[in-house]
């Protein structure tokens, strides 16, 4: 991938396919380090699957797509010295309190760090392609903040859907607008 | 700054209009936004062709969406028009550009990008 944020977009759509209904990410950059965090409450997977979406090779895959994704965004994080972490509680097993948590460590100095490139415009096509779904977004930069949180928006908006064009516009604007015209990853 | 009450604004704006969403008469354009999708360049293409269909006032009629992957990846981005009556066309490796000649060409002209397509791309 290109930018991290093709990754988040990529990643945040497993969230997505597991039914989730309230999908968060947080970037955290402090210093030289960046730690992207996926938060889901959807049906969430198995001990032995979380194993499989680490290794796209995985022997015994017999019943399950296995996709390039997660493998992808391991490749980002570790090529810059940092790692990959997957918890995951599933459905079956947690009824009250299932979903994945997927965290990626960075260290931003690294020759091979891919710069995290246009993070509204994937935080808008997230919302876009699932709209009846909440989100919430936190980019905090050393202690300066870009943040939304679609619950907050859909309050506002009664029945409009969050994929209504002006809503997405706005969207963008807001959060561009959180980053100021200095920033370099806007 | 952007605040709430133009957010209460679009609301407002919204209640007059009728939505008439997923018609049977729609044009659909649907684009591949799997890992495959993705890293080969689709985010810009989807959007390309969210801001071309709304900047041209086609969203009555015209739906953008996205969907998996669609099975070629080596073909990627890959964008999926239909239409009522007629043929699936299949257009691959987008970009935003080709997204706008799509647009102006074929979902305001009625005139398939016949040198985007799939069937040009595996016939040369």
């Amino acid at each position: 991938m290109k930018e991290l944020s093709l990754n988040v977009l990529d990643i945040a759509k497993n969230s997505v396919k597991a039914k989730a209904t309230l999908i968060g990410i947080s970037l955290v950059e402090e210093g030289n380090k960046l730690t992207l965090t996926i938060t889901d409450n959807g049906s969430g997977m198995k001990p032995e699957v979380v194993a499989t979406v680490m290794n796209p090779f995985y022997t015994t895959r017999t019943t399950r797509k296995v996709g390039m994704g997660i493998p992808l965004l391991i490749l980002a994080a570790e090529q810059t010295g940092g790692s990959v972490t997957i918890e995951s509680r599933h459905e079956e097993d947690h009824p009250a309190d299932h979903g994945t948590v997927v965290t990626a460590v960075f260290y931003t100095d690294h020759i091979d760090f891919t710069p995290i490139g246009d993070i509204v415009s994937s935080i808008e096509t997230l919302i876009m392609g699932s709209p009846e779904i909440d989100f919430t977004f936190l980019h905090d930069r050393n202690g300066q903040t870009a943040e939304l949180d679609t619950r907050q928006i859909r309050e506002v908006l009664g029945d409009v859907p969050l994929d209504t064009f002006e809503v997405i516009q706005w969207i963008g604007q807001f959060l561009r607008e959180q980053y100021g015209s200095a920033d370099e990853t806007v | 700054m952007k605040s709430l009450a133009e957010l209460a604004a679009i609301r407002e704006k919204m209640k007059d209009k009728v939505v008439l969403r997923e018609g049977t008469n729609d044009t659909r354009i649907v684009v591949g936004m799997a890992t495959c999708g993705i890293a080969a360049g689709a985010r810009p293409v989807l959007n390309a062709f969210v801001e071309g269909v709304n900047r041209e006032g086609l969203a009555g009629s015209v739906t953008v969406s996205q969907t998996g992957c669609i099975g070629i990846c080596q073909y990627e981005p890959v964008v999926e028009v239909f239409q009522p009556g007629k043929e699936k066309v299949t257009y691959v490796k987008m970009t935003a550009e080709k997204a706008e000649k799509v647009i102006a060409d074929h979902i305001k002209g009625g005139k398939v990008v016949e040198e985007y397509t799939y069937n040009t791309a595996v016939n040369a």
